[in-house]
């Protein structure tokens, strides 16, 4: 799990662009909208590209994507659950 | 500068007609347009309907007399465009110094792609002819020389907005003695381009949309092309017929929120609708139909329909999204639903608002779900939001 | 009489230069389209995380708006909406367009999508500074100096606007060019030389296109 949410961390910062962001700047437990890192609208569907991408899990329910994507923990978890498996 | 300005023509193409009657027909027997792909070749034909409008590029062409095929783009634009000049039937039109006004976003983004098609898998294929329509000024000039105007001609990319600027850009030319005549609207076609972009945003509705409703999921992208032909007071006193109505108030205004997102409050709706009635001079309770623009997503419903809550509460205009039936036809939308409105005027009929089942819940009124016949309608708000924040209002008014 | 209208302000940036009231702020050399937006950004000093999103247009077209008000606005004088944006350029939203092409090949990205048209760019001003006023985006073969002037002028003389950035934004590949104008009102009766320490140019055609023209050199 821990090398899961640390991967997760350094691949955030290259699909979102956060160029100013070190991957030990975001907490596991860190709310990654608004209030937190601020992440908006656009930067949840780059994030389910990127589960698609690099996970192969398709999050087709855009409204799922707030509870999915509150933070690097819960991201992490979902790609756990839903992770196929043979990889 | 406070000169009127006349609407003195229109013409439209859409997925529920060929042309201006064709397209009153279907609105008035609540024939939405929205389909599986006949045209437009996509791996999600399958998954998500549009609103083509039902001519090939062949017919289109054919329709035209033109030689070749070029950008459907183009075709769309010059079909309602050469409609809204006959139909205005100015008599020695070129006698009156007159403007081309048109607005795109896709440009010739149809050809493109057929280029790539041949180019990406082998660099020395594809034709080069298919990219040189590419940028959106010159499908304007395109349709330009074909309609014969040369006076003034111009493009605007606004987004969603972009023919609704057209039209009051159109507008300001004729005030400020410019330009007499001025063919003002907008056109765009489907394109690979824009259903994958929209679909990677999330929000295409797989069903027929639901503007409005509780369970909004999102836009059904269409296409067409809607234009008006403004005239001068000048060139009203010449015409044989009486021109149908004024554009009597205008106004655009940044959201200053998000990219793409409307802000929740819908501040920038609120300053075009606000702007707009205070230069007709109209109270709110002066307008009789809102044209939405309606999307279907659940961003814009909300910020359009608080906005309107603030602005006309506590008595509602009826108002309806004529996208239920055209789809979201992103660039020439402003322009379609203009023409919408002037029909609505002329007809004094009001649209319904297709497929809207539960009213949503945080708005204390609900758009019209059946047509309406033999209504007083005065004034109509016509409304187009885009992208970039781009907000603009339009008001059609009884003479 | 309405009150005269004058450039307050003007910034050019194109061939790794960046000229602010016909002085040049930074030049650089060698450096590609991407790596001379990054070093303008760094040499701004602003943390706005946002610009690393943006897309070569937008970023070209935020950072000349930001050079441009810089201790050139006090945002006290305006409402939100007395200050609109209304810019031009010949071929909208291309660069983006080819590079969200290219992306869709392997994986269309959202992120790039919503900069394939060309009035984000003034979406971003916008948000940048809330401003709420009229804004619009033509697209023309080349500057049109005429244009600019006759449009902006009729929305600063029928008070649609207070003041209003105004200009050409045009970026392909490594080729880019943005000149941007900020134009405000005197006031009323002002003799036509104006009475701060340096004299703005009228706001006229000329002026326009001398400023557009002066990086020729």
């Amino acid at each position: 799990m821990d090398k899961l949410i640390q991967d997760l961390k350094v691949q955030i910062i290259a699909q979102l662009n956060l160029q100013d962001v070190k991957p030990e700047d975001i907490g596991d437990d860190q709310p990654l909208f608004v209030e937190g890192l601020g992440l908006d609208s656009i930067d949840a569907l780059e994030l389910i590209v990127l589960l698609q991408q690099q996970y192969k899990i398709k999050l087709s329910n855009a409204e799922d994507g707030p509870k999915v994507f509150r933070s690097v923990r819960t991201i992490a978890e979902y790609i756990r659950e839903h992770q196929p498996q043979n990889t | 500068m406070n000169a009127p300005v006349f609407i003195a023509g229109m013409g439209a193409i859409s997925a529920i007609g060929n042309n201006l009657s064709e397209c009153l027909n279907a609105l008035e027997n609540q024939q939405a347009g929205m389909g599986e792909m006949a045209y437009l070749h996509s791996v999600h034909s399958k998954t998500l309907p549009v609103a083509e409008v039902k001519l090939s590029n062949d017919a289109l062409s054919e329709q035209l007399g033109l030689s070749k095929i070029i950008s459907r783009t183009a075709m769309l634009s010059m079909v309602a465009a050469k409609e809204a000049l006959e139909n205005a039937a100015i008599a020695a039109l070129s006698n009156f110094r007159t403007g081309f006004i048109s607005a795109n976003t896709v440009g010739g983004m149809d050809r493109t792609e057929q280029f790539f098609n041949a180019f990406l898998p082998d660099h020395k294929k594809g034709k080069l002819r298919d990219v040189v329509h590419h940028e959106c000024g010159y499908i304007s000039e395109l349709a330009a020389d074909y309609l014969g105007i040369r006076d003034y001609v111009t493009t605007i990319s606004t987004a969603c907005s972009s023919s609704a600027n057209s039209v009051f850009y159109g507008a300001r030319l004729i005030r400020n003695n410019i330009l007499d005549v001025v063919v003002a609207g907008g056109t765009d076609a489907l394109t690979k381009f824009t259903l994958n972009g929209f679909n990677t945003l999330m929000i295409l509705d797989q069903d027929p949309c639901k503007p409005f409703d509780e369970n909004r999921k999102g836009l059904n992208l269409g296409e067409g092309a809607g234009y008006v032909v403004m005239v001068s007071e000048k060139v009203a006193a010449v015409l044989k017929k009486a021109p149908f109505c004024k554009l009597s108030g205008y106004c655009n205004a940044n959201d200053a929120y998000h990219q793409t997102a409307s802000s929740p409050d819908g501040t920038g709706s609120y300053l075009a609708m606000k702007g707009a009635l205070d230069r007709a001079g109209l109270l709110p309770e002066a307008i009789d139909y809102i044209n939405l623009h309606g999307t279907g997503t659940q961003n814009n419903d909300i910020a359009e329909g608080t906005a309107i809550k603030r602005l006309f509460g506590p008595v509602y205009p009826k108002m309806s999204s004529t996208k239920s039936f055209t789809g979201h036809t992103l660039g020439a939308s402003g322009g379609l639903e203009a023409v919408f409105s002037v029909l609505a005027l002329r007809e004094n009929i009001i649209y319904p608002n297709l497929r809207l089942q539960t009213p949503m819940k945080e708005l204390p009124f609900v758009p019209e779900t059946l047509l309406l016949k033999d209504v007083s309608v005065k004034n109509v708000l016509s409304n187009s939001f885009g992208f970039g924040g781009n907000c603009s209002s339009l008001i059609f008014s009884k003479i | 009489m309405p009150a005269p209208i004058y450039i307050t302000a003007s910034t050019i940036i194109s061939s790794n230069r960046l000229v602010k009231n016909g002085q040049t702020l930074y030049e650089y050399t060698e450096l590609d389209t991407a790596g001379f937006l990054m070093t303008a950004y760094q040499h701004l000093g602003v943390k706005y995380p946002k610009f690393y999103k943006m897309d070569h247009l937008s970023k070209l077209g935020w950072l000349a708006a930001e050079f441009l008000l810089k201790a050139s606005f006090e945002s006290a004088r305006y409402a939100p909406e007395q200050v609109g944006i209304i810019l031009t350029n010949a071929n909208s939203s291309l660069d983006a367009d080819l590079k969200y092409f290219e992306s869709a090949r392997e994986f269309a990205s959202p992120a790039l999508f919503v900069y394939t048209l060309p009035n984000i760019v003034i979406g971003e001003i916008c948000i940048k500074h809330n401003f709420k006023g009229e804004n619009a985006f033509f697209i023309f073969e080349e500057f049109d100096a005429g244009f600019i002037q006759k449009y902006v002028s009729g929305l600063m003389n029928s008070n649609i606007l207070q003041a209003c950035i105004c200009g050409w934004v045009e970026c392909i590949g490594e080729e880019y060019k943005a000149v941007l104008f900020f134009i405000e009102k005197g006031a009323e009766n002002e003799p036509s030389a104006a009475v701060n320490d340096v004299a703005d140019d009228l706001f006229t055609t000329d002026n326009l296109n001398k400023i557009y023209h002066s990086d020729n050199g």
